[in-house]
């Protein structure tokens, strides 16, 4: 099951928690991955970690330009682009009354826009090997929303708009396109709470912990396998049940 | 019939799973060769490919029939 043997794969952000997660869990089913992010240190690393079949693709995703770039490298480099994961994320957090417009512009041009242009660089590939695999990472607050994350969630929500009609566009070439929601995990997003914020927000979720990056990355495995080729459209949320939707 | 003739209809031929017969000049990619949208983007990235043309979105609009790709082709590469 969920073997990823002679597939190809990007991972973005994989200098984090999540996408170092991800980019490990596809690697371990025998797939071939490229890692991106932007601390070619944390990517060395990990790509030395991993040994064989993987790629070091640092670039600035708020680039334009260095988005195009980083997909023909990527296709360059690994020879197809079967799957694609738009992990990449940063936060500016602050209330709206106090968010500037820079604020609202980096997080969207970062988490959405990137990650459209890096669909659309991939599909062309995809559709005509009739085979690929999207899988976006977006968060339990574009849909439940968060105060403080205006430009977050937008991005977050705007995350799953992008895959619900990209689904629909390319459904018939073999192409899913699918979200993964995680609720709190441990990572470097959420060690910045203290442990007040921790005990009131582990009272909302039912399983009574935060998540680990491997039950996101374990989505992710699912969502990109070939047993997963009737999910498309869909945002899978794994999040200890703190919000049931 | 011209080499860039040939070239096209055997991309549509390929592309759209038809009968060569079909696909006589005059035909149209979505009312006579079961093309959907998205087909038809798929056939101007292929011939963009296979003749090293840009086809800008305004142009590719305008390509219905098998005789505008042509016509295109020729007039362009």
């Amino acid at each position: 099951m969920f073997d990823l043997s002679g597939k190809t794969a990007l991972v973005t952000g994989a200098s984090g928690g999540i996408g170092g997660a991800i980019a490990r869990a596809l690697h371990a089913q025998g797939a071939v991955v490229g890692l991106h992010g932007t601390r070619r240190e944390a990517l060395d690393t990990l790509a030395a970690e991993l040994g064989e079949r993987v790629h070091v693709l640092p670039a600035n995703l708020s680039d334009p330009a260095a988005v195009e770039q980083l997909a023909k490298d990527a296709e360059a480099a690994l020879g197809s682009l079967d799957i694609l994961v738009n992990n990449a994320g940063l936060t500016r957090d602050g209330l709206v009354l106090r968010m500037k417009d820079e604020d609202w512009q980096t997080v969207l041009d970062v988490n959405l826009t990137a990650a459209f242009r890096l669909c659309r660089a991939a599909l062309k590939g995809q559709m005509k090997r009739r085979f690929g695999r999207i899988v976006n990472i977006t968060s339990i607050v574009g849909v439940t929303g968060n105060p403080g994350q205006v430009n977050y969630a937008a991005s977050k929500a705007g995350l799953i708009g992008l895959s619900k009609s990209l689904a629909q566009e390319v459904a018939s070439r073999g192409i899913t396109v699918n979200c993964v929601a995680p609720g709190f995990i441990t990572s470097a997003m959420t060690d910045v709470l203290n442990d007040d914020q921790k005990g009131k927000l582990l009272s909302g979720i039912p399983v009574g912990r935060m998540g680990s990056v491997e039950e996101i990355a374990a989505a992710v495995v699912y969502l990109a396998s070939a047993e997963a080729a009737y999910v498309t459209g869909q945002t899978l949320h794994v999040n200890g049940g703190m919000a049931m939707i | 019939m011209s080499d860039v003739a040939e070239r096209v209809k055997k991309i549509v031929v390929e592309h759209l799973g038809v009968e060569e017969s079909k696909v006589t000049e005059n035909a149209s990619f979505i009312d006579d060769l079961g093309a959907d949208s998205l087909d038809t983007v798929e056939l101007v990235m292929a011939f963009e490919e296979e003749f090293s043309v840009e086809i800008p979105d305004d142009a590719a609009e305008k390509i219905l029939t098998v005789k505008d790709a042509i016509d295109f082709i020729s007039k362009n590469s």
